[in-house]
């Protein structure tokens, strides 16, 4: 009883302390490769509704920060995480969560896009079937349909919807990627270096639909690239050698960073 | 290089190119193309001598010499008293021999007073008649007392005579057909009597002591029984121990020891997995002898580290890429596997077992120790009767000493071929139909 309204205490303190809505909290987040530490002591809030970008040179930390927001962590052996990660106030890694329902709510798209080896209707259907989201054929091609609209992929597959999702071209997998990831309704995408196996086109494309998805879902993405940081998000955090050096307002970041390490890697001296 | 540097007094002299052997590299990369070549065609060569060899001789065993002659089932020999409606072993009993001897007797004009000319009849024809007039008066009683048009199996010694295969020329004291059967021969084949068929037999027909009346069926249907059995038992438990192995189990120690163990397995000469089956399945369980199932859970046990180790390497190849979209996408790490991995791993999983399965078919060793190298005429009807294999079977007409079994030999040899061949014409298509790219 007192455990309880200790938490409830914490989670209205959260709200209060921050006037902006909070979609993911992480607190002192950690992450160890067995012996090797790879992020320290991490604070990183994500804004619900946000394009939240994270940058940094190779090997800094971001995509693992990424990957402990749905636990995909968890699949790597010897990977152990410390501090809090709050999804809506909930703790992801409390034992009560079951980590198959966080990462319906919670999705991910990869840096090379990797459809399924099937029909491109399969691909997306996939996701629903296994949440149980659809009830019957025509609840199902309606979620399709739907998914496939939303990542501007439907006027050009809607004829070959049964044909097979690795013949398209590589920008066109990966929006159908995107499409698979929205099927099963996420609250939040993770979207770990989207464009990086991509042409200019296909990443303009891609970057357009980050840009219209942000009304309905949280988006984090971790970009090399930043035009892309400056074009796509909102909030962008940047991170060195494992630890957080600065997280702000994208505008800001790129015009007057508060942090000299931000100024030199954004300026290209390093990374 | 110091020198050069020194004694341009610190300009920078462009290095001179070093000569890299072009032409040695090129000629190497020559001299390994024709290395390659030469080992192919030697392979090839051997292959084509041993297909000959094996053809040569054994393409004969599926022909077979015949005397199609009347023949009087007569009632003075099969049932002289007339007993058959009371006594029906009698007709079981009955000396067939000598009415397939006095029939061709007859066709040859040998007087039944001839007892020499009789016995040398008699070696014409085989001793399978016996169960061949047999099973024609059984089932049909009536015939007794009619004469009835029959092909009669030759003797094997004649079947090698008439196929060219024992020389004429020698003394006729040294050889096992006699100048007069020679003649009778020539007699038979110019009235037609005497002719070459298609031989049925040497699918169908059980062991036998005599070489025209011997035939691979029960080690067809034993072999058929082991393969079943190795199917059925060492697919699932390979590749669900495969699963396991390889996406749930930690790895530690102690499953590092177990993979170890698993590629020794494999590479355990496969006698001490008969020495094994003896030990456990016959004395231990108390299982029948020279039974196929004994056969069948001995060659499991011999197939599952081939088919635990095809599959692993299987699921091992699929891209991590699927298995992180598929758990990304919220489902179960069983999901992952059963709906995502299994099925891009399944050409793999059975070739694998296509070959272990191949492998275990052309099995000997491990037989020869569970009593499988038994003389069994008759077709076993479940997988607890004595029945043969097909190697073994090759190995025990290996062993005998008349010319029509070294073509027998050669024969069952190609028949073997044929299902190995056939086993991985299946395992490409199967390949063929399960494979997707990404």
């Amino acid at each position: 009883m007192n455990m309880m309204s200790e938490a409830a205490v914490e989670k209205a303190l959260d709200k209060k302390m921050n006037d902006v809505a909070y979609k993911m909290i992480g607190k002192d987040v950690s992450v160890y490769y067995g012996d090797k530490r790879a992020l320290y002591d991490v604070n990183l809030n994500v804004r619900q509704n946000t394009v939240t970008a994270l940058i940094g040179p190779s090997g800094c930390g971001k995509s693992t920060f990424l990957r402990t927001m749905n636990r995909m962590n968890d699949t790597i052996e010897g990977c152990r995480v410390t501090g809090k990660i709050t999804l809506d106030g909930d703790d992801i890694y409390d034992k009560e969560i079951d980590v198959v329902e966080l990462r319906a709510r919670v999705g991910m798209v990869f840096q090379k896009p990797n459809p399924f080896p099937k029909s491109i209707y399969e691909n997306i259907a996939y996701g629903p079937r296994i949440h149980g989201l659809a009830r019957g054929k025509t609840e199902m091609d309606a979620i399709v349909e739907a998914s496939l609209q939303r990542a501007g992929l439907w006027a050009e597959v809607k004829d070959r919807l049964h044909e097979g999702g690795t013949g398209l071209s590589g920008g066109q997998q990966q929006r159908l990627c995107i499409a698979r990831a929205i099927a099963v309704s996420p609250e939040v995408i993770l979207m770990d270096e989207p464009c990086s196996a991509l042409d200019p086109i296909a990443t303009a494309k891609v970057e357009e639909l980050i840009h219209e998805l942000r009304a309905n879902y949280t988006i984090v993405i971790v970009t090399h690239s930043m035009q892309q940081a400056a074009r796509v998000s909102q909030r962008t955090a940047m991170f060195h050698l494992g630890h957080l050096v600065e997280e702000n307002d994208t505008d800001k970041m790129f015009t007057n960073p508060d942090d000299q390490r931000t100024q030199d890697y954004i300026m290209g001296r390093f990374g | 290089m110091t020198d050069v540097v020194s004694s341009t007094a610190g300009v920078l002299a462009k290095p001179a190119r070093r000569d890299i052997g072009i032409k040695r590299r090129y000629a190497a990369e020559r001299r390994f193309r024709a290395y390659g070549i030469a080992a192919l065609s030697f392979g090839i060569l051997f292959l084509m001598l041993l297909l000959w060899s094996v053809v040569s001789k054994g393409y004969t065993a599926f022909q077979q010499t015949m005397i199609t002659i009347p023949v009087e089932f007569s009632q003075q020999i099969i049932d002289k008293d007339n007993v058959r409606a009371t006594d029906p072993a009698k007709l079981m009993t009955a000396n067939y021999p000598i009415v397939a001897r006095n029939a061709l007797a007859k066709v040859l004009g040998v007087a039944e007073t001839d007892r020499q000319g009789l016995r040398a009849v008699n070696q014409m024809i085989s001793d399978g008649v016996r169960g061949q007039l047999r099973d024609m008066v059984v089932s049909d009683p009536e015939i007794i007392g009619t004469t009835q048009t029959v092909s009669l199996l030759a003797a094997g010694d004649i079947d090698s005579a008439v196929k060219g295969q024992i020389n004429l020329d020698v003394a006729e004291t040294s050889r096992k057909v006699s100048d007069q059967q020679v003649g009778w021969m020539k007699q038979l084949t110019d009235s037609g009597a005497l002719a070459k068929e298609f031989n049925t037999g040497i699918f169908f027909n059980g062991a036998s002591s005599r070489p025209e009346a011997a035939g691979v069926g029960v080690a067809l249907i034993g072999s058929f029984y082991m393969m079943l059995i190795v199917l059925v038992l060492s697919l699932p438990i390979g590749v669900a121990a495969s699963i396991y192995l390889e996406e749930f189990a930690p790895k530690n120690r102690f499953t590092d020891l177990i993979e170890v163990n698993i590629n020794n397995l494999a590479a355990v000469p496969s006698i001490v997995y008969g020495l094994l089956g003896l030990a456990v399945f016959i004395n231990f369980m108390g299982l029948p002898r020279s039974a196929s199932l004994v056969g069948g859970l001995v060659l499991t046990l011999m197939t599952l580290p081939t088919i635990i180790i095809a599959t692993r390497a299987a699921l091992k190849a699929v891209p991590p890429s699927i298995r992180a979209a598929a758990l990304g996408l919220g489902a179960s790490k069983m999901q992952t596997i059963f709906h995502h991995v299994l099925p891009l791993a399944m050409p793999g999983i059975l070739t694998g077992t296509i070959i272990g399965l191949a492998h275990a078919l052309g099995e000997t060793a491990p037989l020869l120790l569970i009593g499988m190298v038994a003389f069994v005429a008759n077709y076993p009807t479940t997988p607890m009767d004595p029945s043969t294999a097909l190697p073994v079977q090759i190995y025990m007409w290996a062993n005998e000493a008349e010319r029509a079994f070294v073509e027998r030999t050669s024969g069952a040899i190609m028949i073997l071929l044929l299902f190995l061949i056939l086993m991985n014409v299946g395992a490409i298509l199967l390949r063929r139909r399960f494979e997707r790219r990404w």
